[in-house]
């Protein structure tokens, strides 16, 4: 048996830190592994276990191929900022662009058979931020700018 | 940055993909010029072998919903082979396991084209 991906499980870190950090690209998928690099980096000065750190990544680069996708629509000079904060436990990327509003709730959770017919998939990125992390929240002001929410929170022991 | 390669090797009426790196959004399209390559030339046997990948995203994952009714119309399959538990973990996790044969060594998922008939002994 495989195991399975143990991301709602509590961590200890090796290291208490707090840190604040900022990324600012432009919506091309060719930044996406630069956007990994930067989560990768942040969660190695926390101590964070690397299977861990790579649930983070993951959701991380799911929501900013929404960005680039359905936000900006494949145009590839949108905003993205990327702000990364640990503190108290607790893990919160946030991620805003300045592109085209975006309903959550209007994405269904995927179903593979009807994906399976329609030869497309859609709504696996979201499904997989919320598998991945412990809370995903939304934020949209039309005409100004969407906000992601990702969190992962760490317990206290050592 | 090369940070995604693919390379094909035809064993017998199988062609293997090997792929290596990182597949998201920006790689994507490379495998599914791959995928397009070969069903042109009628090639509808295939085996993926993940050992190399070491990352994948959904945008990777929809390349093979994207193919795998024509090539199965066509009487072939995709069969996946070598998965880190990493990568497994992200199949499983969006139910790819009832779509796909998942093997744990190449030679498996190509002998399993050949139980069911598709291709003659490749030896």
């Amino acid at each position: 048996m495989m195991p399975s991906i143990n991301s709602k499980r509590p961590v200890k870190l090796k290291t208490q830190n707090k840190i604040e950090k900022e990324l600012r690209v432009s919506s091309r998928t060719e930044n996406l592994s630069l956007i990994r690099e930067f989560i990768r980096s942040a969660a190695a000065q926390v101590g964070m276990k690397p299977g861990i750190t790579e649930d983070i990544m993951l959701a991380v680069d799911e929501a900013c191929t929404n960005i680039i996708k359905h936000a900006y629509k494949s145009f590839p000079d949108g905003e993205i900022l990327i702000k990364l904060r640990y503190d108290d436990h607790k893990f919160t990327i946030t991620i805003t662009d300045y592109g085209n509003s975006f309903h959550p709730e209007s994405v269904p959770d995927p179903d593979l058979q009807k994906y399976y017919r329609q030869h497309r998939v859609g709504g696996l990125g979201m499904y997989l931020m919320k598998s991945l992390m412990d809370e995903v929240k939304y934020r949209s002001v039309p005409g100004k700018y969407n906000e992601v929410y990702l969190m992962k929170y760490f317990n206290n022991s050592h | 940055m090369a940070e995604f390669s693919t390379s094909i090797k035809d064993k017998g009426n199988v062609s293997i993909i090997y792929l290596n790196g990182y597949l998201d959004a920006h790689t994507a399209p490379q495998l599914e010029t791959n995928f397009s390559e070969l069903i042109d030339r009628s090639k509808y046997n295939i085996v993926v072998n993940f050992k190399d990948l070491n990352y994948i995203s959904s945008a990777g994952l929809g390349v093979f919903m994207a193919y795998i009714e024509k090539i199965r119309e066509n009487e072939g399959d995709i069969k996946l082979s070598t998965m880190s538990d990493k990568v497994f973990n992200i199949f499983d996790l969006l139910g790819f396991p009832l779509l796909y044969e998942i093997f744990k060594s190449e030679d498996d998922a190509i002998n399993k084209f050949k139980e069911t008939g598709k291709v003659e002994n490749t030896k």
